[in-house]
């Protein structure tokens, strides 16, 4: 692989003439964007605008047929498998909350903490204080100091997307990937989580996707709409919003 | 085994486990050889050997519950490990013989001396030295499984799909060493073993001990287990079972975790069919065959899947419930008793008996906690981990 | 009497004199006799040489009489054709050599060649061709002129370059004729002809050597038409298996086990059917098959639903289970099989159209597997328009890409679920009903077709019929082509190996749906 010793970008994220079809369906089409170090950047769009497919081919789920997808603006993406990527750090949360079920909420921070992840690494592990602290640092930080020794498919819905997000706290990746962290969230949980968001991009850099615009106002960033997989309008949630090809497609009148 | 992960290991149950093992396999050969024929304390010969094939079976169903039970593969060729095993073991008691074959040839087993081998083909060299074949026991399944799991983990076979091909694995295997050209002895397979490192395999004295060898081989093999599911390994293998690729987002190879549980599993089946060979005084191809390593995984199944103890019980129960019905006039209807436990056991008892023991005793200990918490107001206790 | 006295002549003539030779156990008299017996034109002569060949011309060194005794045990006097009661103990068998018994085949040749039933005209043509005695050159020749039929007049032509071939004064023109015609034959036989022939003038072997090499090339194009033609036999084979588990698991995403046990079930129906009109009515053995295949549909089909309802709807999304449970209702169903009809092989028969072959070139080419061929393809056919045109295939298609979807805009998704089961497995049963006519109906029947039918449907690409056909007849012709390299039974291994490589290429087989939808 040919390394680069000069950034081809400042991005942390650059994608550039991306394109993906499945069975001659056309998921992303032509898509270019970039994530600047530290930005925190919404995504909103109509249901199989390609945001998910987005996400997949970020964090290598899906290969691109063509286009570039540069992180840190050296190393290229899509040569790489999912693990690699989580290893270079981009973490994800799915749209529909993923954790472990079947175990506490504790070891369910445990396994997302970015510790040696090798096979050897985790047989021999035994567990530090520096781990412990950071554990309960998250824990805190999403308020499930109480349910730590809960099983994770025990809590509520609200709660699991807490935890997804916690997990990615501990993993902390340089870029985090958000799908719709607030569906199915109650008034007081979306606000709470527009917080806890606006909290985490003080110290990394943050993708959203969402459909909730108020929760995308609440953010208050740079918005970006997608369309039938390519972008159909980037700016401040004003100005997109009053775009009249995104009020047709996606805001309605 | 580093000393924190054995007290990491033992938990009560798996210590109580670990302890009425023991005294079986110390008890009961000194009740075989010590007291006197016939008393009523005395276990008859037959019934040690019986009992030390269900103790190797209780290793094989513990190598299926370490992968199926934890990590979500269900290997339907788990007997193929288990018969490579055996066999690198037959060919060991095979080279004992010597010149006490029919054919009194000192280096060709009787059926290579049948079937006109000039010599001995290369890969029986070397298994006339014991430490040789044990090496080969754990090394053939181990490669084996290394070499498969490598193929399939790797390019992400999972589920049903790796069901199936490793059922045609063992299938391939099954038509192999049916055939004589292969040397191993065709559809006969390896038998009529003398010795055992000098010792007669017949003797009573040499089952006692092959019985109490089976009884560690048993408590290695969970501690083993335990040592690996109490680790964070054996976390990182459940978030592996619940959601494969979630585990991948968070940076874990789940392909090298595969690897290594399915390997090392392969490694303790191989281990339970060379300490079967010699007790049963036979291996031959039938082993291979899918429909003994499907009941393998039904033992594990009845048992309690995700929980070793009931691996290991599940083995004893399901095996001893086979030999009491097909001895007797019940044998017609063993079968459809078989079927009926795939059945039931999938309908109604998912968890199986010891998983279905712990839930009970979990939510009741549950409630007495939710109970007394009330009560005091305090916090609820933590819950086991398992 | 009188018939008998009209045909045979009382008096002692050359025929006559001819039979006693026999009488003298020496083998050139016998030779004599052949001969003499052969050219005699007697009605006799047939049945005297044939019983010579069979060993059942007795003759009495004593009275030198001979006696031709029949298969039946019954024997009549050589010489007048008169029955007798019992051959006297001191007649025995009149004793051949090797080329007493080239003569004898001769003879017969020649005899038979002019007989009025076709058949045996063309096969007296055939023996003499491999014999190709000299001695028979005339009446092949006296044959040709009278022939009308032209497969026999080319039969004969045949006989008589084999005759020609050999002979050592046939002229140089004559053998090249010959050396053609036989290369116009050109299959096994004249291959082994021109091969052995010996030492032949410069010009004849160049002609030979030529054709040689002709047949060896058209005979190798032939047996891979044949290994061809084997492999679609076993592709058939397989489809049929595997088009009912195509639907179960291709379709529902279930893995039944005991599919091969619906086969069975199919196989078990027919026997039933045949069984009850063996015993009653027993003119409709040739329609046998045909009210099996309705019967056997419903049959396995209504095992299926029953399945499906009782065991397989409790454990949808949970398919490592489904996989144990079904196993264990495929013993459950092998038992049942056992205690009903016994452990061993049931005997199903063969209508009439489905028995005997016809030779098509080079190959033989046999009426049960060409049908089972046709009926593997007509199923197909069927089942591919019922998915695409009917109510019940479009319910079908909808629940399986978007269950909730379909039960949201009223379609009963468990019906369907059952009837789509149902289908899968009374599709098992109609195979179980072909494939009683080239395999043993036993209990373990489905055994043998499970592994091999999910190989097909994982190899072909899960959801996609056309793949599992792809599949079928890929493994099938691979299988066969293998065979003659590896034996049958490496050449299996090999191909289980192949497939095993082959899901870690393309893990969802050949004809894989791609996208997001999958991982659902």
């Amino acid at each position: 692989m040919n390394v680069m010793d000069t950034r081809a970008t400042s991005a942390m994220l650059y994608l550039d003439g991306v394109h993906v079809s499945f069975d001659g369906f056309r998921a992303i089409n032509n898509l270019s964007l970039a994530l600047e170090p530290g930005e925190m950047r919404a995504i909103i769009g109509p249901n199989g605008a390609g945001k998910t497919t987005m996400m997949d081919i970020i964090t290598g789920k899906t290969k691109p047929d063509v286009g570039v997808v540069l992180f840190d603006g050296v190393t290229d993406l899509t040569r790489l498998d999912e693990t690699r990527i989580a290893e270079l750090g981009i973490g994800r949360k799915f749209q529909k909350p993923t954790v472990f079920e079947s175990q506490t909420v504790q070891d369910n921070l445990l396994l997302a903490l970015n510790v040696d992840h090798s096979v050897r690494g985790t047989l021999f592990w035994r567990g530090s204080k520096a781990e412990s602290e950071r554990i309960d640092k998250v824990l805190e930080t999403i308020r499930l100091t109480e349910a730590r020794n809960r099983l994770a498919g025990s809590l509520s819905h609200g709660q699991k997307q807490w935890l997804e997000i916690g997990m990615l706290l501990a993993q902390d990746p340089k870029l985090l990937l958000v799908d719709e962290p607030v569906a199915g969230m109650t008034d007081v949980e979306t606000h709470l989580t527009a917080e806890l968001l606006k909290e985490i991009n003080k110290t990394h850099t943050v993708m959203v996707v969402e459909h909730d615009m108020t929760f995308v106002r609440e953010l208050g960033v740079k918005v970006t709409c997608l369309h039938e997989g390519t972008v159909l309008a980037e700016g401040s949630i004003d100005q997109v919003s009053s775009n009249e090809r995104v009020i047709e497609v996606y805001l309605g009148r | 085994m580093t000393p924190h992960m054995l007290t990491r290991s033992l938990d009560r149950g798996a210590t109580m486990f670990l302890a009425i093992v023991a005294a079986c396999g110390i008890l009961i050969p000194l009740s075989n050889l010590l007291l006197p024929a016939g008393s009523f304390f005395q276990v008859p010969t037959y019934l040690v050997a019986l009992w030390g094939k269900y103790v190797c079976y209780a290793i094989l169903a513990l190598s299926i519950d370490l992968i199926w039970g934890y990590c979500g593969i269900l290997s339907l060729g788990h007997g193929a490990f288990f018969a490579l095993g055996g066999y690198a073991m037959g060919m060991y008691l095979m080279r004992q013989i010597g010149t006490r074959g029919v054919y009194g040839n000192p280096i060709l087993p009787d059926f290579m001396v049948f079937l006109n081998y000039p010599k001995l083909p290369w890969y029986w060299h070397g298994f006339d030295m014991f430490w040789f074949a044990a090496l080969m026991v754990l090394l053939v399944p181990g490669l084996l499984a290394f070499c498969f799991g490598w193929l399939a983990f790797r390019s992400r076979v999972t589920g049903v799909y790796l069901s199936i091909i490793t059922q045609a694995m063992t299938y391939a295997l099954l038509l192999a060493f049916f055939r004589n050209d292969f040397g191993f002895g065709g559809n006969n397979g390896l038998t009529d073993f003398k010795d055992i490192l000098g010792f007669n395999v017949q003797a009573e004295g040499t089952r006692a001990a092959l019985f109490m060898l089976s009884c560690l081989g048993l408590i290695v093999s969970f501690l083993i287990c335990r040592a690996v599911v109490s680790s964070k390994l054996g976390k990182v293998l459940i978030a592996i079972r619940d959601a494969e690729s979630r585990s991948r987002f968070f940076g874990y190879r789940v392909e090298s975790y595969k690897l290594f549980v399915f390997t090392l599993s392969a490694c303790m089946a191989g281990v339970a069919g060379a300490l079967y060979v010699p007790q049963v005084g036979i291996i031959n191809p039938s082993e291979f065959a899918p429909g003994n390593s499907i009941e393998a995984v039904i033992w594990v199944a009845v048992g309690g899947r995700g929980t070793l103890v009931g691996a290991a019980l599940g083995a004893v129960v399901v095996n001893y419930a086979k030999t009491f019905f097909t001895s007797g006039v019940l044998a017609p209807y063993w079968l459809f008793m078989l079927g009926a436990l795939f059945i039931l056991v999938t309908l109604l008892l998912p968890k199986g008996i010891v998983g279905t023991f712990n839930a009970w005793r979990e939510s009741s200990s549950e409630k007495r906690a939710a109970a007394s918490a009330a009560a005091e107001g305090g916090i609820t206790e933590p819950n086991m981990a398992e | 009497m009188f018939l008998i006295a009209f045909a045979v002549p009382a008096f002692a003539g050359p025929f006559e004199d001819a039979v006693a030779k026999f009488a003298n156990d020496d083998f050139s008299d016998t030779d004599e006799a052949i001969g003499a017996v052969a050219s005699s034109g007697n009605k006799l002569a047939f049945p005297i040489i044939s019983a010579l060949q069979d060993g059942r011309l007795m003759a009495d060194p004593d009275s030198k009489k001979v006696y031709v005794t029949g298969s039946d045990g019954k024997s009549i006097d050589a010489a007048t054709g008169e029955p007798v009661a019992s051959v006297p103990d001191s007649a025995s068998a009149v004793r051949l050599n090797n080329r007493l018994r080239r003569s004898v085949d001769a003879a017969l040749g020649s005899l038979t060649l002019q007989s009025p039933d076709l058949a045996t005209r063309l096969q007296a043509a055939q023996s003499v061709f491999k014999s190709h005695e000299e001695s028979a050159l005339e009446p092949v020749d006296a044959a040709l002129a009278k022939e009308t039929s032209k497969s026999v007049k080319v039969a004969l032509g045949e006989a008589r370059a084999a005759i020609l071939l050999f002979k050592p004064d046939a002229t140089e023109v004559e053998k090249l004729e010959a050396v053609a015609t036989i290369r116009a034959r050109g299959d096994q036989e004249a291959l082994a002809l021109l091969t052995g022939m010996g030492d032949q003038p410069a010009l004849v072997a160049k002609a030979a050597a030529s054709a040689i090499g002709s047949i060896q090339s058209s005979l190798a194009v032939w047996s891979t038409v044949q290994n061809a033609w084997y492999g679609l036999s076993l592709g058939s084979v397989l489809l049929l298996a595997a088009i009912g588990l195509a639907i179960t698991f291709g379709v529902m995403g279930v893995i039944n086990m005991a599919h091969g046990e619906m086969v069975m079930i199919g196989a078990y129906t027919t026997f039933v059917v045949q069984e009850v009109i063996r015993t009653r009515y027993p003119g409709l053995f040739d329609y046998s098959l045909l009210i099996a295949v309705p019967l056997a549909f419903l049959v396995a089909g209504a095992i299926g639903v029953v399945i499906e309802r009782g065991i397989i709807r409790f454990l949808y999304g949970r398919p490592l289970e489904t996989l144990l449970a079904t196993w264990g209702l495929s013993l459950v169903l092998q038992q049942e099989v056992r205690t009903m009809f016994g452990p061993t092989n049931r005997e199903v028969g063969n209508p009439s159209w489905m028995s005997g072959a016809f030779e098509l070139g080079q190959i033989t080419i046999t009426y049960n597997r060409l049908w089972i061929l046709c009926f593997t393809l007509a199923v197909f056919a069927i089942l591919l328009a019922m998915l695409r045109y009917t109510a019940l295939g479009l319910e079908m298609r909808a629940v399986t890409q978007n269950r909730r979807m379909a039960a949201s805009m009223g379609i009963a998704t468990s019906r369907v679920d059952a009837l789509t089961f149902g289908l899968g497995s009374g599709i098992a049963g109609i195979a179980g009903v072909a494939l009683s006519q080239i395999d043993n109906v036993s209990p373990n029947l489905g055994q043998s077709y499970i592994i091999d039918s999910f190989m097909v449907v994982v190899f072909g690409g899960v959801g996609n019929l056309w793949g599992t056909l792809v599949g079928a007849f890929t493994l099938g012709i691979a299988n066969k082509f293998l065979e003659p390299v590896a034996g049958a039974v490496l050449g299996k291994i090999a191909i289980l190996v192949l497939i095993i490589l082959f899901i870690q290429k393309r893990p969802r087989g050949l004809f894989a749906l791609k996208g997001r939808a999958v991982e659902a």
